[in-house]
């Protein structure tokens, strides 16, 4: 067999954030790539691969409107690899396939992108029509007979264990929101999320979703596209930016099911990432977590190990362990909670911009080699180790 | 001053498009029974149904029914209508079931203040019949 290739992130880009855009899916996702590639100094003729999470969804445009076939016509892109796929452990395992690709010799500069415009769809039905179904199946046919229609309900119940069985309280909570809003107002492209400072008192008399969360405990729907691009090792002198290597990727799954596990799969997927890698917790300098609903990262403290399980709502307590200039910054562009639902994507392009000193006003203190960007909840984890090495 | 609008009729519960394999959850009401797929083989619990025990793969698997009767697992208020006309707050429970290790249900408590609810708490099935599905809600039992 031959030697394996290591692949790097050589560019990230973003489009404008927004909530209602008018601009197009196809439009946002041009911003997003064309900013990527300038980064990373690569033209289209020198992409080989394309990769989405999860592809166009006819039925569902407002979730994911552009699939890989139009990026491949769109750009003149002559692929050997390409991939949209929703079956896999969340959406960055998107970018561990290409990353995999580029491992075995099948591309060497991959163009992956994230579009979402859930804000837009929803503003303009006629033109994104809603998902309607006469029935509900797969896995939500076991929640949403209940009113348990948005996951923001299924987590909540994971949430409020851990509140029983470990003692979290609402005002440790809080701390991944005010946290997310901190960091979301020093974020440029988080203007349209992020407008004003949060106080603890405003969290704590918002308006409750579902127990625990409230308001600031969850995500909002956004129109976006966010693209890195990943490399081949033995091609990085056809690049000009900071190389940063995909030291590791991991995304385990025990049960595909929402209600029926103990714990959500970030904690299989945690030890999964650390049994390939010689890092370890006490060597990474951010982490960038999914924050779809505020309670993800708790977890993802636990599962990676930076605490003990049952430990993360104390770890995040009072906020400076994970505040931009803390021991362990966390989601520094505001995550989804401050800077919206980029879905996944966005964490790996903060973790990126951290790690090769663009991030601008937001830039974290010293000099941060290794991060770690998640994504996903519930039966879907994933999880990416980045070091400038 | 506009005038007042109507409040929108409670919506009706999302259904499951019945098949052979999720039928007898979902109807099993009908006869007052919650019925969970049973291995005949290995005598393991598979939960949601499946054509194969998923314990031991055996096809030899049926619709047996339990108790009825479990345990609150974990909950959560709801205080958001996902729907137009849903009445909140309501509780959205996972309830472990006795007789079947393993098997959780996402369900409604009802019958119960939703400040009386809490972990732990013995709950008992009780079936609401829309357009021939059986929902298994809970309530909270005594003792």
């Amino acid at each position: 067999m031959t030697k394996l290739i290591e692949a790097y992130v050589t560019g990230v880009g973003q489009s404008e954030v927004g909530v209602r855009l008018t601009r197009s899916p196809m439009g946002l996702t041009m911003d997003a790539i064309r900013q990527a590639m300038d980064n990373a100094g690569l033209t289209f003729d020198q992409i080989d691969g394309v990769a989405t999470y999860p592809g166009r969804i006819s039925t569902f445009l407002g979730f994911s409107p552009i699939g890989t076939d139009e990026v491949i016509e769109t750009c003149g892109i002559k692929a050997r690899w390409h991939m949209g796929a929703g079956e896999i452990p969340a959406q960055l395992s998107a970018i561990a396939e290409a990353a995999n690709a580029i491992k075995t010799g099948q591309a060497r500069h991959i163009i992956c992108f994230r579009t979402v415009y859930e804000a837009a769809a929803m503003s303009r039905p006629e033109e994104f029509p809603p998902l309607r179904r006469e029935f509900v199946d797969g896995g939500s046919q076991w929640t949403a007979p209940f009113f348990a229609i948005s996951a923001a309900c299924w987590v909540a119940q994971y949430a409020n264990r851990h509140m029983k069985r470990y003692g979290m309280t609402r005002e440790q909570l809080a701390q991944v929101a005010l946290n997310a809003n901190r960091s979301g107002l020093a974020n440029p492209n988080a203007r349209a999320i992020s407008k004003k400072p949060l106080t603890l008192d405003e969290y704590m008399e918002a308006r409750l979703i579902t127990t625990p969360f409230c308001l600031y405990d969850c995500d909002r729907f956004t129109d976006c596209s966010t693209v890195i691009i990943l490399s081949a090792g033995d091609a990085l002198d056809e690049v000009r930016s900071t190389p940063v290597r995909i030291a590791a990727t991991a995304g385990a799954v025990e049960r595909y099911s929402w209600d029926q596990p103990e714990w959500m799969a970030n904690y299989a997927t945690g030890p999964d990432l650390w049994a390939k890698t010689d890092y370890r917790p006490k060597d990474v300098d951010t982490v960038q977590f999914y924050d779809g609903f505020a309670f993800f990262p708790i977890t993802w403290l636990e599962a990676l190990g930076f605490c003990e399980v049952g430990e993360g709502h104390r770890f995040i307590e009072g906020g400076t362990r994970i505040a931009r200039d803390g021991e362990l910054p966390l989601n520094t562009g505001g995550g989804q909670i401050g800077a919206g639902r980029l879905h996944g994507f966005g964490f790996a392009y903060e973790a990126v911009l951290q790690l090769t000193k663009q991030a601008g006003e937001r830039q974290i203190p010293g000099d941060p080699k290794v991060a770690v960007a998640t994504s996903g909840g519930g039966p879907m984890a994933a999880a990416l180790l980045l070091a400038r090495d | 001053m506009s005038e007042t609008k109507a409040a929108p009729p409670p919506p009706k519960r999302p259904r499951p498009r019945l098949d052979a394999i999720n039928r007898p959850f979902w109807t099993g009401g009908s006869e007052g029974k919650l019925h969970i797929t049973h291995c005949n083989d290995c005598g393991e619990w598979t939960h949601p149904p499946r054509e194969f025990c998923r314990h031991c793969q055996s096809e030899n698997v049926g619709p047996e029914a339990v108790a009825g009767t479990g345990v609150i697992d974990t909950l959560t208020v709801n205080h958001q209508a996902w729907m137009p006309g849903l009445e909140v707050p309501f509780v959205i429970a996972r309830v472990r079931l006795d007789g079947a290790p393993g098997v959780v249900l996402t369900t409604n408590i009802v019958g119960s203040p939703v400040d009386a609810v809490d972990f732990e708490d013995r709950v008992r099935v009780t079936f609401e019949e829309q357009d021939g599905i059986w929902f298994p809600l809970f309530e909270k039992v005594e003792g």
